[in-house]
């Protein structure tokens, strides 16, 4: 087994679609939180294999789209001075600020460099000793640990020239402020493979509990993606609200120890703004106490990280799931992944940009249910 | 954002809990990611990797189940 083809049979593909319709007697919204989701859904057509009356809502889940706008500004204001080295990873340079991107910042001579990992800019950091280096870090929990491992490793080598931008965003405090809102039309959740590999799932269970909603654990091959949407329409189906585990080849309830150890040494919990969702309570990483002296917002003090303006860009409903890409006057015409208008755009996980890529004829481009 | 990829694992270097490392190869290439947070994994073990870290270690045994549930899903259609 290689774990990827095997989860790409057509045939069996249809044959899931067709066990769904099924058992299928009302409409249904589910929603899929992770950006890399929405991308495999468009990308192979599966929510165009669905049965009528099955719509599937795309979620918040792209940390470069909901990454704030002023994250972006005071990222480029660090960038900008004439002693810093600015890593980032290569979705975040074209997201738009107010004040442009990392990418126009680069054009204007910014040393802004593109890494994979947190551990590249690292060994950036220690080949450049006269340099300070800073690292945009963004991500899920997924990323966390990564992040993670880069501080422990510059605390061991007392690394004076390495620090953080940071603006880790959690996903079950998201969930549960998109199920608060009143106007929230979902009825069932396929929660994110690759998150839960790291953090498992019991902290899903309350959620489920609390909304009676279900929540299926959900990888991202096609395959995953039919098999999570069956096991959370037959719990709808049959008025249960369970976490599932779709993905349990990667995902253990405790999720990964080792990780979760380190996360939870380097970072503290606290509030955090989401790009066209605002501050939700308990939903960001900070640096601990003890790893404080990583943070780049203490290092460039005269750095601040401003406030979200409204604008033109209906991104924020995008990303609740409250509206569809084609609902913005703007898709297709003034906003393109050439000249984004919003974040939803520029990353190729954003669901504008997936729709943008897939399904460029309006016809195609989907309405909100 | 959360791409993962899963990749078998050819080799382990160093016993460093923070640095050891895997050369790990997915359909033809072959990289290299740390191997901190699987301290579980073998050589010859598919590990799903995001930003140059192994995150979790793919259960061979659960794999199955899982596509033979699937291959149900297909023949209890046509019964
Ligand atoms: S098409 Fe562009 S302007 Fe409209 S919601 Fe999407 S990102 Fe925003």
């Amino acid at each position: 087994m290689k774990h990827v083809d095997e989860y790409r049979d057509a045939a069996a593909a249809r044959a899931c679609a067709e066990a769904i319709a099924a058992i299928v007697t009302r409409p249904w919204s589910i929603m899929e939180i992770c950006g890399g989701q929405t991308h495999a859904i468009v990308r192979h057509g599966i929510d165009r294999m669905l049965p009528e009356g099955i719509t599937l809502l795309h979620g918040p889940g792209c940390p470069v789209c909901v990454t704030p706008p002023g994250m972006i500004d005071a990222a480029i204001a660090m960038a900008e001075r004439p002693e810093v080295i600015f890593c980032s990873f290569g979705d975040m340079l074209r997201v738009p600020g107010d004040n442009g991107s990392l990418f126009s910042a680069r054009g204007r001579g910014a040393d802004v460099r593109m890494v994979y990992s947190p551990l590249d800019a690292l060994a950036i950091a220690r080949e450049n000793p006269e340099r300070e280096v800073v690292f945009f870090a963004i991500g899920f929990e997924t990323t966390a640990p990564a992040t993670a491992m880069a501080v422990l490793q510059a605390a061991r080598e007392g690394l004076g020239n390495f620090s953080l931008l940071v603006s880790h965003v959690l996903v079950p405090p998201a969930m549960d402020a998109l199920l608060a809102d009143p106007a929230c039309d979902v009825h069932g959740f396929l929660a994110a493979g690759h998150v839960c590999t790291i953090t498992g799932y019991r902290d899903y269970l309350p959620i489920a509990a609390r909304h009676h909603i279900p929540i299926v654990v959900t990888g991202f091959e096609p395959l995953d993606l039919l098999q999570g949407l069956y096991l959370c329409i037959r719990q709808l189906e049959e008025g249960r609200a369970e976490v599932e585990n779709q993905y349990d080849r990667l995902v253990r309830p405790e999720g990964n120890p080792a990780a979760r150890a380190a996360v939870d040494r380097v970072f503290t919990v606290q509030a955090q703004d989401w790009r066209g969702m605002g501050p939700i309570t308990q939903s960001g990483l900070g640096l601990s106490p003890e790893y404080a002296r990583f943070d780049a917002l203490g290092r460039f003090s005269e750095i601040a990280v401003g406030r979200e303006r409204p604008g033109l860009c209906i991104s924020g409903e995008v990303l609740r799931g409250a509206r569809k890409p084609g609902d913005c006057p703007a898709f297709g015409k003034a906003c393109t992944p050439e000249h984004p208008l919003g974040a939803t755009m520029v990353s190729s996980e954003g669901a504008c940009a997936a729709y943008y890529r897939y399904r460029r004829s309006p016809a195609q481009t989907g309405k909100a249910a | 954002m959360c791409l993962a990829v899963p990749g078998e694992l050819l080799s382990i270097e160093g016993d460093d809990p923070l640095t050891r490392e895997g050369r790990i190869a997915f359909a033809g290439i072959v990289k290299r990611a740390n191997l901190a947070y699987v301290p579980e994994a073998r050589v010859g073990d598919y590990v799903l990797v995001h930003a140059g870290f192994a995150i979790s270690v793919i259960d061979e045994e659960k794999a199955r189940a899982t596509l033979a549930l699937l291959a149900e899903i297909e023949f209890g259609d046509e019964a």
